[in-house]
Formats: structure tokens, C-alpha cells, sequence
């Protein structure tokens, strides 16, 4: 439903994937989702790649994605 | 769980009843609490009645009149003290929008409690704040879940997708409340259901008081979406703090991976109880502005509370 996405990009934060997908990181490595929705990261900054972990927070407004 | 120790003239009077005479308990209506410490534990245990109960207190006084009567009063002091500390540090609600609402979270101050157990905590001293934690951390998400039928299909669909994840996906053995009590067993702390009520400052009290008094009123259910919003909103961070702190003391992994879930999970949940729960909300209910930022407000304004009174102790 065009009301319901599946894929939502978050000002400034990360993209949010509903239901299940796999992802490749930039290192080529594939994980799969494992919760209803995930966050990827969008900001590069994230200890927890692919997966967003709050990060975009405390890094400059303008470097944020 | 029994009935916990009571901490004043209040409490004493109240678990001895509700335990061993609730035919009297008409003589609570003249009851006020002897100080804060009473007053936050007598709505705690109140309020306890309608989570998982007391093993030596009869399921029937749930619904008792003369207890509703004085849960109402002990809720009006602390919905009148949480609207008062608002107001009073809060000058003009911020209109809403997602943005103004991560703002609102992130230009809030305090004392940081994840700081210091990443850096300078002993292992003593996050045992002890473990301890604390356990007394929500063992309901994780249940304050919230009464509100579930009470708001419109799009902020109901939203709260449901995030309270999933919470308890697990339908996995039992995923339950955010599990993760942590199995990382309390693995510490050696009881895993326990409301094993520490007795250790536990007011603050501590209060703090989970406050959340129940927004799930379990529907009136205030604004209130319960704006806490669970600034909740999600200031875990993250705070949570892989935490981890560092545990690794770093060598506590047991279990634990730490409790943080580590919420590093990954409260990432997704912020978005998701920011844009999608409250949003869906306001816009079904644009008048419950003011309520969203006083319950986020209370849950940032209560962490600040509790950090202040363990920092220090600590530091006594």
C-alpha cells in the first residue's frame, strides 16, 4: 500500500527496511534482516555495519545523510 | 513476589491489609503518605496488582474500590508533580514534527549514567545499577501495551510492529524482559520478577510509577507514546556505552548482548515510535501535542533523577 512502505529513508538517519531482506555491506559480506524492521545505515559512521546504530546523531548536521 | 517492604506509615498500613484484612481496607481513605519514599512505593505495589500481582495478596483487590480510590489520589500527586517539573523547564511546546522531536530529546541535559559504566564504574557499582534496572527491565514494554486499544488503526498498527520486536518476535526466548534476566542470572543477581523492590531508591519508584500511570490511563495516552518515544530516542547510544563498560570489567557476555540488541533494535525503534507511533498519533490527535512532550520529557527529567541520586552515591 503506497501509504505503507516497505522502504523508508529517514532525514537524516537511516533507511528502514520492513520485513525481510538480505544486505550486502560494502565489504561484500550479506546479513540478513532478523527483526520486523531494520535500519541500515545511511551516515557510514555506524560500530554496527550494515546496521544503522544511532551514530548519524552525534556526527555533524551537515554530514548527515 | 510478596508484598515489598513498606516505607512508611502509608505502606505499612496498606500491604499489612491488602496481605491480611482487606475487609478494612476502607480505612486506607484516611491515609496519606508519611513522606515521597511512601508515597512511590504504596502506588507501586497499587500498581503491581494489575502487572503480575503479589503471591500473598488476593487477585480479587486488583479492582477494589477503596484501593482504586487511593491509587487515584497517589496518581494525582505524581501527575501533578510530573506536569509542574514540565512546565517549569519546558517553556512553549515545541510544534511537532519528527525533527523537533529528536531535537527536543537531544538538547536535553543531564548526567549520564552510560558515561560513567563505560569509563569509570567497578564491577560493584554496575551489579548495583543492574540491580535497579532489573525493576523495569524485567517488564520491558508491558507499561506500554495498554495502550494498544486505545488509539486509531495507524498508531495501533505502529505500536504492535515495535512491541514485537520487544517481546521477541514469538520467540519466548527472545523477550527483551528475558535477555536481561538472563543476563542478571549470568552476573549472579536474581533473575527474579521483582526480586530488588526493596534495594531501590524512589527514584527508581517513580520512574517506572510514571510509566505505568501513562499506559494504564487512556487519558494519558499521549503521555505513554511520548515517553516510549524519548526512551527509544536515548538508548542506542547510551546502550553500546553500556556494553563498552561491561567488556571492559569483564562481566559476563550475556549481558553485554543485552545491551548490544538494544544498540541495533532501540536504532530501528526510535524511528519507528518517533515517526510513525507519535506521528500517526498527532495526526489522528493533533491536541495530544502538549501530553507527547510532557511524557517525553518525564522519561528524560526522571533518568536525569535517578543518575543524580546513584552518581551520587557513588560517589559518597
Amino acid at each position: 500500500m503506497s501509504d505503507h512502505p516497505d522502504v523508508v529513508i529517514c532525514p537524516g538517519g537511516p533507511l528502514l527496511l520492513r520485513g525481510e531482506h538480505v544486505v550486502q555491506d560494502e565489504q561484500g559480506v550479506t546479513h540478513r534482516t532478523t527483526r520486523p524492521v531494520s535500519a541500515v545505515c545511511r551516515c557510514g559512521k555506524t560500530s554496527t555495519s550494515p546496521w544503522c546504530d544511532g551514530t548519524h546523531k552525534v556526527i555533524p548536521a551537515r554530514n548527515r545523510p | 513476589m510478596l508484598t515489598p517492604k513498606p516505607r512508611g506509615t502509608l505502606s505499612q498500613t496498606l500491604f499489612e491489609l491488602m496481605r491480611s484484612r482487606p475487609d478494612d481496607l476502607g480505612t486506607t481513605r484516611r491515609l496519606r503518605p508519611e513522606h515521597h519514599d511512601d508515597a512511590q512505593i504504596s502506588l507501586w505495589a497499587l500498581y503491581e496488582l494489575s502487572y503480575r500481582g503479589f503471591e500473598d495478596v488476593e487477585d480479587s483487590l486488583e479492582w477494589h474500590p477503596d484501593l482504586v480510590a487511593l491509587r487515584g489520589e497517589l496518581e494525582t500527586d505524581l501527575e501533578t508533580a510530573l506536569r509542574e517539573r514540565f512546565r517549569a523547564a519546558v517553556g512553549e511546546v515545541p510544534a511537532w514534527t519528527p525533527e523537533a522531536f529528536f531535537d527536543f530529546c537531544a538538547q536535553h541535559d543531564g548526567p549520564s549514567l552510560a558515561t560513567y559504566l563505560q569509563r569509570e564504574a567497578d564491577a560493584d557499582q554496575v551489579l548495583d545499577l543492574l540491580r535497579l534496572r532489573s525493576i523495569y527491565h524485567l517488564k520491558e514494554a508491558d507499561p506500554v501495551a495498554w495502550v494498544v486499544p486505545r488509539v486509531d488503526d495507524a498508531t495501533k498498527a505502529a505500536l504492535v510492529e515495535l512491541q514485537y520486536d520487544e517481546y521477541g518476535t514469538g520467540n519466548p526466548h527472545l523477550l527483551h524482559a528475558g535477555l536481561f534476566a538472563r543476563g542478571l542470572e549470568a552476573c549472579g543477581l536474581s533473575p527474579v520478577y521483582g526480586a530488588y523492590v526493596d534495594d531501590v531508591p524512589a527514584e527508581i519508584l517513580e520512574q517506572n510509577n510514571a510509566m505505568t500511570l501513562f499506559g494504564l490511563n487512556r487519558r494519558l495516552r499521549g503521555a505513554a507514546l511520548g515517553h516510549l518515544a524519548a526512551f527509544e530516542v536515548t538508548s542506542s547510544l547510551p546502550s553500546r556505552r553500556i556494553a563498552q563498560g561491561l567488556r571492559r570489567l569483564g562481566l559476563p557476555e550475556e549481558m553485554a548482548a543485552y545491551y548490544d540488541e538494544h544498540v541495533e533494535a532501540d536504532a530501528v525503534h526510535e524511528q519507528l515510535a518517533v515517526r510513525n507511533i507519535c506521528g500517526s498519533l498527532l495526526a489522528a490527535e493533533p491536541a495530544l501535542v502538549e501530553d507527547v512532550f510532557l511524557g517525553a520529557f518525564s522519561c528524560l527529567d526522571l533518568e536525569d533523577r535517578v543518575a543524580h541520586r546513584v552518581l551520587g552515591e557513588w560517589a559518597a
